[in-house]
C-alpha cells in the first residue's frame, strides 16, 4: 500500500510534465473517466455535496480497516477533481486520512479551485472525505 | 458610431491579463467595469472632500453635501423623475426592493394579492415571499413562454381588484428579455394596483423615463452602469413614498427626537438612515454622466450589433441551445452546448481569460422551467468588441472538443 504522501508526490510529478493549462485540464478530464463510480443507489440527497454549480456525490465504506471511496459528478472537470482526491485518499486507514495535509493541490496547479466562489470545489470535497474518516475512526476506536 | 478603441482606453481593467491572456470580460450583466472618469471621482472624494454630509457647518461637509445632492439631481434628470426627493439613494437594487417590501408589510392585509413574474431574480422573489408570510397576502406568478417572454394573457387573468402590487423586472437577468412594462403598468393601474419595476438589468442599455412610464416604483444599482458597488436607487412617486413608514431608524432620518416621540424627516431623508455611501453616491452621478456622454442610444444600437453577431456565430456551433430568444432583448446570451455542464465550459473559458457567468444566475425558477442545471451566460457591454466575440466562439469550440 502506497502512503498518501507517496501518491501525492506521484501526482505532483505527473502534473509537472504539463506545459500548459490545456494539457492539465485534458489530463483531469481523463482522470474523471477512471473515477470509481458511486453505486446509483447512493446517488441521493444523503451523499450529495451541496454546491452552487455542479453536483457531487461521495460514498465511503470501511473494509479491512481501510476506507474506500466512490463518487460521481454531473460536471466533467469536477469529476476529474474528485478522482484526484479519491486516488489520494481511497484505500487508506482513517487515521492517515485525518492526518494528511493537502498542500499538493497547490503544487499541481489546482489552487484556483480552492476559491470560495467555487462552492462545489475542493474545500467541501476534502471536508466530506475527512468527515467520513472521523466517523470511521470513531467506529474503530 | 462608437469609437470603441477610445472608449476601451477609459477602462484600466480591460488591459489586464487573466491566466496569461488578454481579458475578455463578458460578465457585464453581473457587474460592469468602471471607467477612469468614475474612479477619479472616488479618489477625488477621499482626497479632497471626505466629510459627513447634511450636518456639519464646516466647509468640507458643505462641499461633500453639495456633491452628494448634485448626484441625486443627476440621477433625477437621467430617469426624469419629477422631484429630486423622489430619488432615494440605497445600497442597491436589493435594498431598494426590501425597503418597499418592508413598508408594505404595514399596509397589506390578508387576502390582498401580489403579482410577480416567472422571470425574476431571487432578489425580486424572496422579499415578496417574506412579505406574504408576514401579511397573509397571496403571491401569484405570471408564467413564461418557451421563448422566455411573459404570458401577457395570463397576466391579465391574474389581475383582480384585490391585486395591490405588481413586481416585474424591466429586463430578465438570466435571459435578457425586455418585458413590456408599459402594458404591465397600464393594466395594473386599471385595477388600482401599484407597480415596482426592477431596472437592474435594463439601465445599462435603456434609459427609462419614469414619468412617461407612469411607474410607481423603479429600482436599480449603480454597479451595472459603470458606477461603484454598494449604491443604488429607489424612485417612487411622492405620495406613495410619503405613505410608507421609514425603513430603518437612525440618524439622518429624523426631524426631532425625544424619548416620548420622534418625528421623521421629509423625503428623501426619511428613508436614508445613517451615514450613506457618500463617495458611491457621487460616483453614481459621475457614471451616469459618463454613459450619457457616450449616449444611451448609441450604446443600445452598438450592443444590438454585438448581440446579433454573437447569436449568429454561436448558432453555428453544433449542439448549441440558446435560452431566451425574445424579439426584444438586451445584449445577453444564455446558452448550453449539447450535454456539457455549464460549469465545465465556464472553467475552461476562464483558463482562456474569458469571463462568463455560469450557473443558475440567481433565477432558479427559470432553470427549473427549462429543466437545466444552469447556463453559460455571456453578456456584452459597449466596450466589448467583435474580436472578443470571435475569441468566445473559438473558446467554446475548443472547450467542447476538450470535454468530448
Amino acid at each position: 500500500m502506497k502512503t498518501i504522501e507517496a501518491i501525492q508526490e506521484e501526482l505532483i510529478e505527473e502534473f509537472a510534465l504539463f506545459e500548459d493549462w490545456m494539457q492539465r485540464y485534458e489530463y483531469m478530464i481523463d482522470l474523471g473517466k477512471s473515477l470509481p463510480l458511486i453505486d446509483t443507489a447512493f446517488k441521493n440527497e444523503d451523499h450529495i455535496i451541496k454546491g452552487c454549480q455542479s453536483k457531487v456525490w461521495v460514498h465511503a465504506d470501511l473494509k479491512d480497516e481501510l476506507i474506500h471511496f466512490t463518487a460521481d459528478s454531473d460536471a466533467i472537470i469536477t469529476k476529474g477533481i474528485i478522482a484526484i482526491l479519491i486516488r489520494v485518499f481511497s484505500n487508506q486507514p482513517p487515521k492517515a486520512i485525518l492526518e494528511a495535509n493537502t498542500d499538493f493541490i497547490d503544487k499541481i496547479g489546482l489552487k484556483e479551485h480552492l476559491s470560495p466562489t467555487r462552492a462545489n470545489g475542493l474545500v467541501s470535497m476534502i471536508k466530506q472525505i475527512k468527515m467520513y474518516a472521523v466517523a470511521y475512526q470513531t467506529q474503530l476506536n | 458610431m462608437l469609437d470603441v478603441k477610445k472608449i476601451r482606453a477609459d477602462f484600466p481593467i480591460l488591459s489586464r491579463k487573466v491566466n496569461g491572456q488578454d481579458l475578455v470580460y463578458f460578465d457585464n450583466a453581473a457587474t460592469s467595469q468602471t471607467p477612469q472618469q468614475v474612479i477619479d471621482v472616488i479618489v477625488d472624494y477621499y482626497s479632497r472632500l471626505n466629510a459627513n454630509i447634511h450636518r456639519g457647518v464646516h466647509k468640507l461637509s458643505q462641499e461633500a453635501t453639495d456633491a452628494y445632492e448634485e448626484a441625486r439631481i443627476k440621477i433625477q434628470k437621467h430617469f426624469n423623475a419629477a422631484q429630486p426627493y423622489e430619488i432615494i439613494l440605497t445600497s442597491g437594487t436589493t435594498e431598494s426592493i426590501n425597503l418597499i417590501a418592508s413598508g408594505y408589510s404595514t399596509i397589506l392585509q390578508t387576502g390582498d394579492q401580489l403579482i410577480i413574474s416567472a422571470l425574476e431574480h431571487h432578489s425580486n422573489i424572496v422579499p415578496w415571499q417574506m412579505l406574504c408570510e408576514k401579511t397573509g397576502a397571496e403571491l401569484k406568478v405570471i408564467p413564461m413562454t418557451l421563448e422566455g417572454t411573459l404570458d401577457m394573457q395570463a397576466y391579465e387573468s391574474l389581475l383582480t381588484p384585490k391585486t395591490k402590487l405588481v413586481f416585474v423586472n424591466h429586463v430578465s437577468n438570466a435571459l435578457g428579455t425586455v418585458n413590456p412594462i408599459e402594458e404591465i403598468i397600464t393594466k395594473a393601474h386599471a385595477y388600482g394596483a401599484k407597480v415596482l419595476i426592477d431596472g437592474a438589468q435594463a439601465c445599462p442599455h435603456i434609459k427609462p423615463d419614469v414619468q412617461a412610464l407612469d411607474v410607481d416604483f423603479y429600482v436599480t444599482s449603480a454597479h451595472k452602469l459603470c458606477g461603484p458597488t454598494g449604491v443604488g436607487m429607489l424612485y417612487g412617486k411622492t405620495e406613495l413614498l410619503k405613505a410608507l413608514p421609514p425603513y430603518q431608524g437612525g440618524g439622518e432620518m429624523i426631524a426631532t427626537v425625544t424619548f416620548e416621540k420622534t418625528t421623521y424627516a421629509d423625503l428623501p431623508h426619511k428613508f436614508e438612515a445613517g451615514t450613506p455611501n457618500i463617495a458611491g453616491g457621487i460616483a453614481f452621478g459621475a457614471a451616469l454622466d459618463y454613459m450619457n456622454g457616450i449616449g444611451m442610444d448609441a450604446i443600445a444600437s452598438y450592443e444590438a450589433e454585438l448581440l446579433a453577431y454573437a447569436t449568429a456565430e454561436l448558432k453555428k456551433i453544433e449542439g448549441i441551445k440558446i435560452f431566451g430568444e425574445a424579439v426584444e432583448k438586451t445584449a445577453v446570451i444564455s446558452f448550453n452546448v449539447g450535454v456539457q455542464h455549464p460549469y465545465d465550459l465556464g472553467s475552461i473559458l476562464d483558463q482562456m481569460g474569458i469571463a462568463v457567468r455560469t450557473g443558475h444566475h440567481c433565477a432558479q425558477p427559470i432553470m427549473d422551467f427549462f429543466e437545466i442545471p444552469g447556463t453559460v451566460r455571456a453578456s456584452f457591454s459597449f466596450y466589448n468588441t467583435f474580436e472578443e466575440i470571435d475569441r468566445l466562439i473559438a473558446g467554446v469550440r475548443k472547450a467542447v472538443q476538450m470535454l468530448q
